[in-house]
């Protein structure tokens, strides 16, 4: 039987994109269906009542959500073609560690420098660059967080560099002048056409959350 | 070459004693150190955990790791015997789902109802239970998150199976109770029942007694 798999998902989003790139490093076929946010699919609801909220990867009918999960379940079912997550244990743990300081700190922290202003923008930017130099520690010498190869960790990050132009302008600073190897390691990401294809173009991403600020009446 | 296992840990910390849960249920042996988490951490536990400077840790032949569902996720795949995840793809990602929505939405919303004023308690209360009424919705009518035995999500929920219905007995809050979650409630009796649970709770007075200090501490 075929498989049948379909991606709700939203254009802007750093945690669909995770979810794009995982499918397209694996070259899964799949259905990507666009949700209005703030009209949200009855087929959204019911897959994910809890939260409410995309991605959502539906797998044969079966719904399962949170990017990070999702990321994890494509690697786990299509095992043979290029792995995430490495295979020693240890490793593995690393992976999940950072994977995870990503999701605490990286789309908040972003958040707060596209929403506020002042001192609280301020902090906001020292944070974000703070953590953008510990996952920079991480990467070392490596070409990718995942070695010689993308892996589970790249695709978590890499998305929010579609989203750098936004933060720059909204909160006037360079992240390249702070944080030049993580821009370089972000670029030969997007060599990879499985990111390329899923990344947003930064403008278009500028241009959306420039929309949001003037629907909430951020200035 | 011996295998070493350490545990850095709080002896109150429901994230450290799910550590120590999935250690002993799976048999594994290991030193346990406790830190002094409010007032005076170790250099061991800065050098291990630079990143969150927090408990706890799971030092394994002098590699370290930190966050408690990502160690659950190291003990699970280096000691194989009693998996606490199960074995098909798609059930595990519903336990990680799980253990996922206990960590980031029930854990914070009871906090917040536990430590509110009386005054102010009853919006955090009503999330609260709404997280709680969702959680039970898992369980279906099994007698663990894990089916037959405690799994990953059990061992997640610690904090629910034992830890709140002794804040509820020092705060007078009524959250999770057998008239309004049957099925969860029921679940934490089996939970604390196990014997290897039991072994990896904190002792019901010293933990009562901090709560009360606690709330002393919050009203001055």
């Amino acid at each position: 039987m075929a498989d049948e798999l379909v991606l709700l998902d939203f254009w802007p989003s750093p945690f669909g994109m995770r979810v794009r790139i995982a499918l397209a490093e694996k070259g899964i076929k799949h259905e990507y269906r666009e949700e209005d946010l703030r009209n949200k699919s009855a087929l959204l609801l019911q897959m994910n009542p809890v939260h409410k909220k995309i991605p959502v990867l539906i797998h044969n009918g079966k719904p399962v959500c949170e990017s990070l999960i999702q990321v994890q379940y494509i690697d786990e079912v299509w095992h043979d073609q290029a792995p995430l997550l490495p295979s020693d244990p240890y490793q593995r743990a690393i992976a999940r560690f950072w994977a995870d300081f990503v999701d605490k700190k990286i789309y908040e922290l972003g958040r707060k420098i596209w929403t506020t202003k002042g001192e609280e923008q301020e902090a906001g930017k020292k944070e974000f660059i703070e953590c953008l130099k510990l996952l920079e520690g991480e990467l070392g010498d490596k070409p990718y967080f995942g070695g010689e190869n993308l892996g589970y960790v790249d695709v978590v990050l890499v998305p929010f560099y579609s989203w750098f132009l936004a933060y720059e302008k909204c909160g006037n600073f360079s992240i390249e002048a702070e944080c030049p190897k993580l821009i370089a390691w972000a670029k030969r990401c997007l060599q990879k056409e499985s990111v390329s294809k899923s990344l947003p173009d930064q403008e278009k991403v500028y241009g959306f959350v420039l929309q949001l600020k003037k629907i909430f009446g951020i200035e | 070459m011996a295998e070493e296992v350490k545990v850095f840990g709080a002896w109150g910390s429901p994230f450290s004693r799910r550590v120590e849960l999935a250690l002993q249920l799976k048999g594994v042996q290991y030193e346990y150190i406790e830190e002094d988490v409010h007032k005076n951490k170790s250099p061991l536990l800065l050098k291990y955990n630079p990143v969150h400077k927090k408990v706890p840790v799971l030092l394994h032949n002098g590699k370290p790791i930190a966050e408690s569902l990502v160690i659950l996720e190291y003990i699970e795949e280096t000691w194989k015997g009693n998996p606490i995840l199960p074995e098909d793809p798609y059930d595990r990602a519903m336990a990680r789902f799980w253990a996922k929505f206990i960590d980031e939405k029930c854990l914070p919303a009871i906090w917040k109802a536990g430590w509110s004023p009386e005054s102010e308690r009853e919006k955090p209360v009503e999330e609260a239970c709404e997280c709680l009424k969702t959680l039970e919705s898992a369980l279906g009518g099994k007698r663990f998150f894990g089916g037959d035995k405690v799994g990953m999500v059990d061992i997640a929920a610690n904090f629910i199976g034992y830890w709140l219905r002794l804040i509820q007995e020092v705060t007078g809050m009524e959250l999770l109770s057998a008239e309004k979650f049957p099925e969860l409630f029921k679940w934490t009796d089996e939970f604390v029942s196990c014997s290897v649970v039991k072994g990896s709770l904190p002792p019901r007075d010293k933990l009562l007694a901090f709560f009360k200090a606690r709330i002393a501490e919050t009203m001055d």
